[in-house]
Parts: C-alpha cells; sequence; structure tokens
C-alpha cells in the first residue's frame, strides 16, 4: 500500500549545527511542491551542544497540530539515538549516520534502518570542521529527498534564493544534497511507499509563525513604541517587529527612525515605558512570557485603575517558575486575568494560530485604545515559535484604527472643564487627554484613590463609585470584543471548547470523531471577558469538555467565574506535559468520557 | 491644612514671565507634608525655576513614584499633566513618555527610598540610556511615610530618632550618576533656594539626564541630633563648590566674569550656564577629578554642592536611536505601515 501526503518526518540533531536552515529546506520544498506541511520545533534551553528535534508533519487534509507518531527518524545525534530509534511508528523507516557502527544492542525488526555514512563523506569531500558539519545535516536534506520523492528542481531553486548573492554556496550545498540523495537511491528502494506528491494545496497560503505574524501585525497598527526584555519564548517577537521597522519604518531622505524599540532593564522597566508612551498617545507594546507576566503585575493594575492602554503579548511557556522555557503551555490564563493586587481584571485575547496573531495584533490596539485599559494577547510557544500553514494575510484598506475617546485640542477648547474619570456616555469608559495638547486637558495620573473628577480621595462613596464604574465598562468590553468561533456538527448535547493552540487538535479531532459516528458541537473561545455566545453554547449542551494545556484546568476556573457557566457540565480535558496537544490525545479522552457514561 | 483651598490672590506689583504668567499660576494644590518639610522648600524652588523659564504649563510633565518626595508634584503647576507612577519606577514610565513625545518637558520628583532601594535599576538605566529629563532626588535618608526606618543613602554613624546608628555604606546619587555618565550632575539644599532655583533652571533646560540631588531634611524623622541629614548638620557642613547663574538664550551676557573663576556653558536651548567656582582648582568638565574631589570631601565629612558636572556634547536617547523630530504619539498611524501591496509582497518570503 502506499501513502501519499501522509507522512511525519522527525529529524533529531545537536543544537547549533545549522540543522535548523536544514530543516527549512526541507519543509518549504514540500510546500512549493503545493503539499500542505507544518513544522514544529522540539529544542533545549541551551546555545550549543544539546539534543533538538524538528518534526515535518505532510498533512495534505491541512491539518496544522501535531502528530503524536514518526514516519521517517533522521537520527544525527548519536545521543539520543536509543530514544528516537523508539519513537518510530511500527513499519517506519529510520535515517542514520553509518560513518560509525551503532550499537548492536539497538535493534527494531519492526522498522527499517537505513544507514548512510553522512560524516565520511562530507569529510572527504569538504574542508574545515564547520563546513563539515553543516554540510552533513544538508545531506540528509538530500537523502530524505529522495526516499519521499521530493522535487530536486524545487530544492535547487530555494537554495539559489537563499544564496542569491552567494553563489558558491549554492554549488557547495548542492553537492552535499546529491551525496545523499545517490547514496539513497542507489543503496535502497526510492522512493518509499510512503511519500510525497505534487497538489495543489497551498494555494493562497502562506508558512509563518506567530511571532512574527503578530511583530508585522504591530508594524501595520502603527504601533510606534516596543519595550521589552528578552524572554524564551517571546523574543523572536520583536525581532520581527525591529526588522519589519527596519524595512519600512526608516525615512528613505533622513534615515530617521518612526520607531522606538527600548531593550528595558526587566519587564517591570518594559511595562512602565509601555505604560508612559500610551498615556503619551503613541501605539506601544511589550511581549512577554510567563515570568515576565509577574514581575508587571503591579503595573497591570495601575494602567486597569488609572485606565491606560497597553497592549501585552503573553507567548507562554510551561511553568510554574522558571518551568520548562522551551517548552508550551497555555497556563497563564489566571495569572494575566487576575494581573495584580485588589479587585482587578483584565481583557485577554486568544490567537489560535498566526494568522490570528497578525489580526488580534490589531484588535488589541484597538481594544486598548478603546477601553483604555491594558489587553494581553495570549499566545505559546507552539503558535509563536512553530511554522503553521495559514490563509495569506489580507490588508483590510477601509481598516480604520480605534484610538478610543481622546479628546482633540478644539474640543478641549470648547469644553467649560475637563474631568478625566468621568463617564459621559454611560458605556463606563471616560474621555482622555494627551499631554501638550491644550492647557485645558492636564489632569494628575494616579494609582491612588480617585473621584470620578479626578482628584484624590479617601472618601468610601467616592472611590466605590469609580471601581462600580469600571465595571460597566468591563460589561461594555463584553459586548465589543472578538466573538468565539461555533460550529454544530448535528443535533446534539455534548459540545467541547478550547481556545488558541487548542484549536488545530481539536478541529483534526472533531473529523475523527465524526468519522466514527460522534458529531461534537464546537465553540473556540477568542477572548475575556467572555461574550453571550459562550454563555449560550454551554446553556444549550448538557456536557461540555474544555480543552485546554495547563494542569489546573484554568479556562474552566474562568468559565465558572466570569459567566457562572454551571460546573457540573464543564468536564476538563488537559494536556500539559509541555509538548503541543494532539488530536489523538482529544479524541482518546473524548471517547473514555463517553464510555463512563458522562456523556449522552 | 490641607482641607482649606488654596486662596489665588495675586498682587498687582508681582512680576509676569515672558508669558505673562505670574509664580502664582505654576502653583498646585496644598502641600499634606509636615509642617517645615524640606520638600515643601524643593516645591517653591520648582515653581519659581518653571515660572522664571516661562515653561508654557501643559508643556510640562510631571512624574513620579511612591513616597513623601513623590507626592509633591500635586503642588505644583495644576494646569500640567502628572504621573504619580508605582513604586522606584518613575523612570521607566518617562522614559516611555519621553519615547512617545520629545517635545514635552520631563521632571521627575523622586526621593531616595523611590531611587536609591527599590528604584535603583531603573534610576541608572535612565542615566545610562541618557533620557533628556531633570530628575530631581529629595533625599532626607530615611523612609518618612513608613515612620522613620533607614533609606539606602544614610551615612555610617547617622542616627535614627531612637539612637540606633547606621552602619552600612550609604549609596551616594551623585558619585553614581558621575560613574555611570550623567550628562548633568548637581547637588543642592532644600534650605537654599538661591543656590536651588539656577541649578534647576540648567537642569530643565539641559538636553540629557540632569540630576539634581537635593539635601531635603526630614523634620518628623530626621532631624534630630546625631543625624547627617538634619537641618542644622547640613547647614554646618555644606559647602558650595560652584554657584551658576542660567541665562536665557533671549538675554546677553552683561556680568564681566573673571577668567579661571567662571565658566560660560552654552546649552542646547540656545541658553547660557555661567559657573562660578568657589575653588578655583574644581573642574567641573572631568568626570575623574569630579569623582575624586566628591569622595575626597565626603570622606572629610563635608557636603559638596553646586553643578558638579556637565557634559553638553553627549546625545540623548531620541538621537542616539535616531528617531524622527516629531514625537512619534503625533505621527498619523495610516502612514506608519506600508499598504496591502506590500503585505503581499512581504510574504512571498513565507512560501
Amino acid at each position: 500500500m502506499v501513502t501519499v501526503n501522509d507522512v511525519v518526518i522527525k529529524i533529531g540533531t545537536v543544537n547549533g549545527t545549522g540543522s535548523a536552515s536544514a530543516n527549512g529546506l526541507l519543509r518549504k520544498a514540500i510546500f512549493r511542491m503545493g503539499i500542505p506541511v507544518v513544522g514544529k520545533n522540539y529544542f533545549p534551553s541551551n546555545i550549543q551542544g544539546l539534543p533538538t528535534w524538528y518534526e515535518i508533519r505532510v498533512t495534505g487534509d491541512g491539518y496544522q497540530a501535531r502528530a503524536n507518531r514518526v514516519d521517517l527518524m533522521v537520527a544525527m545525534n548519536a545521543q539520543t539515538y536509543e530514544k528516537d530509534l523508539a519513537e518510530v511508528e511500527p513499519g517506519g523507516w529510520l535515517i542514520y549516520d553509518s560513518t560509525w557502527p551503532r550499537s548492536s544492542l539497538l535493534v527494531r525488526d519492526d522498522i527499517t534502518v537505513i544507514g548512510i555514512p553522512f560524516s565520511r563523506f562530507c569529510n572527504e569531500k569538504f574542508e574545515g570542521v564547520r563546513a563539515r558539519i553543516l554540510m552533513k545535516n544538508i545531506a540528509y536534506v538530500g537523502a530524505v529527498a529522495a526516499l519521499l520523492d521530493i522535487d530536486l528542481d524545487i530544492i535547487t531553486s530555494l537554495l539559489e534564493e537563499t544564496f542569491a548573492t552567494k553563489s558558491h554556496m549554492i554549488a557547495s550545498n548542492m553537492e552535499a544534497i546529491r551525496l545523499g540523495y545517490d547514496y539513497a537511491r542507489e543503496n535502497t528502494t526510492c522512493p518509499l511507499p510512503m511519500r510525497v506528491e505534487a497538489m495543489d494545496g497551498t494555494a493562497g497560503k502562506i508558512i509563518i509563525d506567530g511571532n512574527t505574524a503578530a511583530g508585522l501585525g504591530c508594524m501595520y497598527a502603527g504601533a510606534t513604541v516596543g519595550a521589552w526584555y528578552p524572554i524564551t519564548p517571546s523574543t523572536s517577537l520583536m525581532d520581527a517587529f525591529r526588522d519589519f521597522c527596519g524595512q519600512y519604518r526608516v525615512d528613505p531622505e533622513t534615515g530617521k527612525h518612526t520607531y522606538c524599540i527600548i531593550q528595558a532593564e526587566d519587564e517591570l522597566a518594559a511595562i512602565g515605558m509601555v505604560l508612559g508612551a500610551a498615556w503619551n498617545g503613541a501605539r506601544s507594546f511589550t511581549p512577554t512570557s510567563g515570568p515576565g507576566i509577574s514581575l508587571m503585575s503591579e503595573f497591570i493594575g495601575y494602567a486597569y485603575y488609572a485606565e491606560i492602554p497597553a497592549v501585552i503579548f503573553d507567548v507562554q511557556r510551561t511553568g510554574p517558575s522558571t518551568g520548562m522555557p522551551t517548552r508550551t503551555q497555555q497556563c497563564d490564563l489566571l495569572s494575566c486575568a487576575y494581573a495584580s493586587h485588589g479587585d482587578t481584571k483584565h481583557v485577554l485575547l486568544f490567537p489560535a494560530d498566526p494568522a490570528e496573531c497578525f489580526y488580534m495584533a490589531l484588535t488589541a490596539f484597538d481594544m486598548a485604545e478603546r477601553l483604555q485599559t491594558p489587553v494581553m494577547v495570549l499566545s505559546d510557544l507552539d503558535i509563536g515559535m512553530n511554522d503553521w500553514m495559514v490563509p495569506e494575510l489580507e490588508w483590510d484598506e477601509n481598516y480604520v484604527p480605534d484610538r478610543g475617546k481622546v479628546l482633540s485640542a478644539e474640543q478641549l477648547e470648547k469644553m467649560d472643564k475637563f474631568y478625566r474619570y468621568l463617564d459621559v456616555d454611560g458605556d463606563g469608559i471616560p474621555y482622555r487627554s494627551l499631554p501638550g495638547i491644550h492647557p485645558k486637558g492636564a489632569y494628575f495620573t494616579r494609582g491612588s484613590g480617585h473621584t470620578k473628577l479626578g482628584a484624590y480621595t479617601e472618601d468610601s462613596d467616592a472611590y466605590q463609585d469609580v471601581i462600580d464604574r469600571l465595571l460597566v465598562k468591563w460589561e461594555t468590553a463584553r459586548k465589543i470584543l472578538p466573538k468565539p468561533e461555533i460550529r454544530y456538527s448535528k443535533a446534539n448535547k455534548v459540545g467541547l471548547i478550547t481556545f488558541g493552540s487548542g484549536d488545530s487538535a481539536c478541529v483534526e479531532a472533531l473529523d475523527r470523531l465524526q468519522s466514527e459516528g460522534i458529531g461534537l458541537n464546537y465553540c473556540c473561545i477568542k477572548a475575556f471577558p467572555f461574550g453571550k455566545e459562550v454563555s449560550k453554547f454551554i446553556e444549550q449542551h448538557d456536557v461540555v469538555y474544555v480543552v485546554e494545556q495547563n494542569r489546573d484546568a484554568q479556562l474552566r476556573t474562568l468559565l465558572i467565574n466570569d459567566i457562572e457557566a454551571n460546573q457540573m457540565k464543564l468536564v476538563p480535558l488537559l494536556h500539559y506535559n509541555g509538548m503541543p496537544i494532539n488530536s489523538s490525545f482529544v479524541v482518546d479522552k473524548v471517547l473514555a468520557e463517553s464510555a463512563k457514561g458522562r456523556a449522552a | 491644612m490641607s482641607y482649606i483651598a488654596k486662596p489665588k490672590v495675586t498682587h498687582p506689583g508681582m512680576p509676569k514671565n515672558k508669558l505673562g504668567l505670574y509664580a502664582r499660576d505654576y502653583e498646585g494644590t496644598v502641600s499634606t507634608l509636615c509642617a517645615g518639610c524640606g520638600h515643601d522648600s524643593v516645591t517653591a524652588a520648582i515653581i519659581q525655576a518653571v515660572f522664571e523659564l516661562g515653561v508654557e504649563p501643559h508643556m510640562l510633565a510631571k512624574m513620579s513614584g511612591i513616597g513623601c518626595s513623590s507626592k509633591t508634584p500635586a503642588y505644583f503647576v495644576s494646569q500640567s499633566h502628572g504621573f504619580n507612577s508605582v513604586h522606584g519606577r518613575m523612570p521607566s514610565v518617562t522614559t516611555g513618555a519621553n519615547a512617545a513625545n520629545r517635545e514635552l518637558m520631563y521632571i521627575g520628583v523622586t526621593g531616595d527610598g523611590d531611587s536609591l532601594s527599590i528604584g535603583v535599576g531603573q534610576f541608572v538605566h535612565a542615566i545610562r540610556r541618557n533620557v533628556n529629563m531633570c530628575y530631581v532626588i529629595e533625599n532626607n535618608g530615611v523612609y518618612g511615610l513608613t515612620k522613620g526606618q533607614f533609606s539606602a543613602s544614610a551615612d555610617i554613624g547617622s542616627k535614627t530618632k531612637k539612637g540606633e546608628a547606621n552602619n552600612q555604606e550609604p549609596i551616594d546619587p551623585v558619585s553614581t550618576a558621575i560613574s555611570l555618565g550623567a550628562t548633568y550632575i548637581a547637588r543642592g539644599f532644600s534650605g537654599d533656594k538661591e543656590q536651588l532655583v539656577p541649578l534647576l533652571k540648567g537642569a530643565l533646560t539641559h538636553r540629557g539626564f540632569a540630576l539634581v540631588d537635593i539635601i531635603s531634611p526630614c523634620v518628623t524623622f530626621n532631624d534630630h541630633e546625631g543625624s547627617t541629614k538634619s537641618y542644622a548638620h547640613t547647614r554646618q557642613f555644606y559647602h558650595h563648590v560652584t554657584d551658576i547663574d542660567y541665562i536665557p538664550p533671549s538675554e546677553e551676557i552683561k556680568t564681566a566674569y573673571a577668567e579661571g573663576e567662571t565658566m560660560p556653558i552654552k546649552m542646547h536651548d540656545g541658553g547660557t550656564i555661567v559657573l562660578r567656582k568657589i575653588d578655583r582648582n574644581y573642574d567641573p568638565t572631568s568626570r575623574a577629578a569630579a569623582f575624586k574631589y566628591l569622595r575626597e570631601r565626603s570622606n572629610a565629612g563635608e557636603i559638596i554642592t553646586g553643578l558638579l558636572y556637565l557634559d553638553e556634547s553627549r546625545s540623548e536617547m531620541h538621537e542616539l536611536m535616531g528617531n524622527v523630530d516629531t514625537p512619534l504619539s503625533q505621527l498619523p498611524l495610516d502612514g506608519l505601515h506600508p499598504g496591502k501591496e506590500e503585505l503581499k509582497n512581504i510574504q512571498n518570503r513565507f512560501r
């Protein structure tokens, strides 16, 4: 039997040996053949020397989640050989560097092991240690290309694009690829019965990671001030913003910048800078991860009470504490939703893939300025740092940024007296003035108790008046935030709720369950506070599975807390080992719960 | 007496500044600090300085953290925007505010607890970035609002009210600022307004980070015998090493200054600081010499005041970054992205 365009390739290498470019080359070549493909990094918190893996899922059906199986293992790291060997599906294949003998103890009869002497070839062909290591990694691209029938012409043209200005690099890379390609062809039956075949599944699609998309979104949103403290896995978001600004935000005549990126001394300073800039009317943001949110909490509460817009991207990683910085989780929901002391709660956005990271960057700035409050975009390492296939990003030329209720100099001039914290319109959102615009706009921003007129107070009623008005604003937020994505399979009393990167695995799981005759209705939540659509969805069902990637069912807690959802209905399905969630997990859990008779 | 509204009475004979405003127009609400607090004298000096400079009130941003000192921005220039932030974080808020709008004049008012303990990290990094701001430390060596604990600027041997002596080295903001490369460094005394007002005027007009460390005694918790930050101790041991006059761009320098004793320094706003040396050997343009002099005098128990270091040549934060002159917050958003077609082109690299 031949399987076409449904194969999972996993490549085990050593961190810092240039394998990322080789792996990217493979993934891109498959994409250019028109075949949907995703790439996931499993990397260590290390610069050089520790094991690292890249997993390419060739998925003709277009699913985005991790597959949870390996068909073809490229085991280039002797350190992890035993583990890598064990991971291959029965009937699968494993390629290893046969320059050195393997332990006779490491044998599997149920898979095909292909030895290729990559190191020997590269030592013979290339000069210098670094070149030999790099070329060894390029050589396995050739072997995989031969085994899976990947188009060599496409690989050549990708190399030509990458090394447009260094033609000697094209020749040497092609030479290395040929070494692997020819050896595989001469010594094995190529292609394997599990192979790729050109199709038309990538038209109008791109492959992008969430951090790059979010950085691009910030540039398009008109962000001018970005303050940050480097932290895995959020760092590449600011790197992307810097790259895009370098390209599009430098005056061609003067060479001057229309953006200001400040690498702060810590996350406390980063959020302080964001608030200062936003107070002055700039669109400003900071990317961070869980530990950064902990450090920013005091200022987040300040911004809630003093009503200052701020956009924070939390690219979540595994906690608690330092946790596993290079592994994924959705574990900061509660700490973000209620960041800071006192009665505070915050608007959260949940992008489900990199495309939504782009669009939600715009939404985040609009909502922060409309609501005059911090808005946190909760991405995660899986979305932020992995390569997802998404529809090409579209710019809506009719997009009008929502700057919120900001008074112009003319409006201020006409006013008798301006009061910063007065709810004039009844939506809980007061008007704001920007420093330096008009003498009448001056006011004193403080985190201490203040009256609705903005004056310092220790008076109980005056204090409570403002705190209660913030609840009116909270209800306004609930109405205007992005709506959940809801899909009904058929008349059914069982539903499934998830958010963020859980979407990819759940969508695939729903298809698989459907094919087994189990139809579930689906709700992918996009924002907190939850809109009435979420309440209605839960009310409609007898059982609602809540799929999330943390130990403590944080989304479930928020649902119970924010919309008083019936907790007896909410069945938690929790995946929290640090690896991206996969559809098999969801399918198995749903089937197990159904068997228990909890589901109808 | 903070419950009494401050009467706005203007005597017809009072002087006006170039904007036609009186000093009273630069006042704020009534102070809620203790009677005789040094901070109120600093507030009065700030009012005098911005009045004399003719600052447009709404173009001044008053920034602060938490503590007695950080309350004072409410007590001057009510017509300015104020940002009373969280403890020790005034520098980051000011850095961000300045990043967004470089046209405003920023004055940060902070204390020794706010800037030398909880916020010492933000203090040193604002210097490193050379944020264009006037950074005022109202330094009294003690925590007032929490009733008299030592702060990080307490001198060795200085005693609390109960007689307990400090035995830890103090953090001196002036020598710290010199070592970090701050571009305008001054020290004053809240009890010497004549010296303080020109130091503040110079700091407000300096382009870059300007530190004014002001010994400002706490009358309630640190004004007793045995304290080295009391009025009596400060009066006894403080020495002017320099005095300055700030001459605005519109005025000519009329006084003849003696060579060697004076040093006119051109400021970026077109004004001039004329620095009069009390000690002829003092060189306020050499970091190394200033540091050595200060340490020696400090070891001798003296409190050295005046404009202690000045460098008008260094670039401030925006210049170092190469930013446009227009405040970033005033750039129209639709001009900040390359549009629909270019978004397509950008995405070619993602295929």
